[in-house]
């Protein structure tokens, strides 16, 4: 028998549509941003306040019903230089992917920041949402255009260490 | 072996849901356990069934702790099946001694994909996915090939559905109930001949949630624990054609591991999607006229795909906690075309 070539790989494309939900908690946290509020649900029991909430307090397991806005201003807890380019950016690499704290909030908010060289990034750093223009936005994280810095002195280590 | 009781049991169940799966999963955990009058802190494991696919999101399991509260840290594990298969993790667990409790739970929502569609990535990928025969269509080839093996007719499958729906009547977790015809539902059209739209497992969006304990402990507990005197599961080959579609192979084996017929079995929750799948499990299982099957209405009336096994063990037990029935078997199904299949005996005091 002549010798078999191996196929080696096969292309299946998959294509699968969902009707995604998302749910109470965050519908109210997209409905917020949608008239330029970040909103945060404090738990009754530890009195955390997360940000975006899911509705749940994951550490005492009950469900988190007090809504409060907290700042648009944070600090960052950590950051990463992002140089990898991949489908679905609207930014260019190399550009800064931050973990903000914002002012009012116990859980880190992922974003993006701009208007600072990347050697400058830091941790400690005071950070600001830039909002897109108020008629453009809607329930998408994509309201918050970026982070930017502010000319604040940075924050404390002891402020965020719980939040690395 | 331990003697291991359920002794609470909690579901949610809906047509569509507009809560996300901690908003829908957070209270039925919060009533198994609370059901269960056992400090959740001191349960020994937790372990839970669902399918990142039906949420079209990765590590969906994980999110979904945050219902379950796993903070102190918790020993948890997960499977990427029905609930039942948790269920049968967390019993192996206790049976080795490590631990002498657990919390079963298992949540799924169909409504968000083409759920007969997400099931074609469950098949063969080379040569089987990328045709993408849909669920429906192949029980249906399962359905035709019972029909044409056994001489029954379309009426007995219809007869299933319409007493399915009748026992359903009351059940607040069914998402179809009521008094259906056999000759209105005979009238109906084919989705996928031999099998009309309600010969389909409806379209559910839930959770279900349970609570084991080993020994005495659950007597402490629980008024009338639900003892699991066996529990088996087997599997059969991937390849449809490699199986023999018109009879269950693996819940034969299953059904006699787990000694169904080691006693009287008043009735019986089997897991079957689609109205033919029934028959065939009865067939399977050796359970005559006189065992009274799914007084809960089953599968054909209450769905949400990886909690769905799991609720026929609950139900089961819930059944006999109350008092009406002393013995059950309750059966979980997996895969294509009843592919795998777990039984388990469950006895009250």
């Amino acid at each position: 028998m002549a010798e078999l070539e191996l196929v080696k790989s096969i292309v299946t494309p998959v294509v699968l549509d969902y009707d995604y939900v998302t749910g109470r908690a965050q519908s109210r946290f997209l409905r917020g941003i949608a008239e330029g509020r970040i909103l945060g649900q404090r738990c009754p029991e530890c009195r955390r306040v997360y940000v975006p909430a899911r509705g749940a307090c994951p550490r005492c397991a009950v469900a988190t019903e007090e809504e409060l806005q907290v700042s648009d201003r944070g600090t960052v807890t950590t950051f990463c230089i992002v140089r990898v380019p991949s489908e679905n950016l609207s930014f260019t690499p190399p550009y800064a992917c931050v973990a903000v704290l914002l002012d009012g909030a116990n859980i880190p908010f992922n974003h993006v920041l701009q208007e600072c060289p990347l050697e400058q990034v830091r941790m400690g750093m005071r950070v600001q949402a830039v909002w897109v223009d108020r008629k453009d936005l809607g329930p998408s994280m994509s309201s918050i255009r970026y982070f930017k810095p502010v000319a604040e002195p940075d924050a404390e280590f002891d402020s965020y260490k719980e939040h690395l | 072996m331990r003697d291991v009781a359920i002794v609470s049991f909690a579901q949610s169940a809906k047509a569509r849901e507009l809560r996300n799966e901690i908003e829908i999963l957070m209270p039925v955990v919060h009533e198994a356990v609370g059901a269960s009058r056992m400090p959740r802190t001191e349960i020994g494991f937790t372990c839970s069934g669902s399918s990142d696919y039906l949420q079209g999101q990765s590590f969906a399991f994980v999110g979904a702790l945050d219902a379950v509260g796993a903070w102190p840290p918790i020993r948890e594990s997960h499977v990427e099946m029905d609930g039942a298969w948790a269920l049968y993790e967390a019993w192996i667990k206790i049976q080795t001694g490590d631990v002498d409790s657990a919390l079963v739970y298992s949540f799924g929502k169909s409504s968000p994909g083409d759920i007969a569609e997400v099931l074609a990535l469950q098949l063969d990928p080379y040569t089987v996915t990328p045709l993408w025969p849909d669920a429906h269509s192949l029980a249906a080839i399962q359905a035709r090939a019972f029909l044409e093996a056994t001489g029954k007719s379309e009426r007995e499958l219809a007869e299933v559905v319409a007493r399915s729906r009748r026992s359903a009547i009351g059940n607040p977790h069914a998402v179809v109930s009521g008094e259906f015809s056999v000759e209105k539902l005979l009238a109906e059209p084919y989705v996928s001949s031999p099998l009309r739209a309600h010969d389909l497992p409806p379209v559910t969006d839930g959770a279900s949630a349970l609570v084991m304990v080993a020994g005495e402990r659950a007597r402490q507990l629980c008024e009338r624990p639900v003892w699991i005197r066996g529990i088996d599961h087997r599997i059969e080959p991937q390849s449809l054609g490699a199986r023999e579609l018109v009879r269950s192979a693996s819940s034969e084996i299953a059904g006699a591991k787990a000694g169904v017929h080691k006693g009287k079995v008043d009735f019986a929750e089997l897991h079957a999607p689609y109205s033919h799948q029934e028959l065939i499990l009865r067939a399977a299982l050796g359970l005559g006229e006189n065992v009274k099957i799914n007084p809960s209405g089953g599968a054909l009336a209450s769905h949400a795909l990886m909690a769905a096994g799991l609720v026929r063990i609950g139900e089961a037990a819930a059944r006999i906690m109350a008092g009406h029935g002393d013995r059950a078997v309750a059966h979980a199904t997996q895969g294509p075309c009843l592919q795998q299949n777990l039984v388990c005996v469950l006895e009250g005091d």
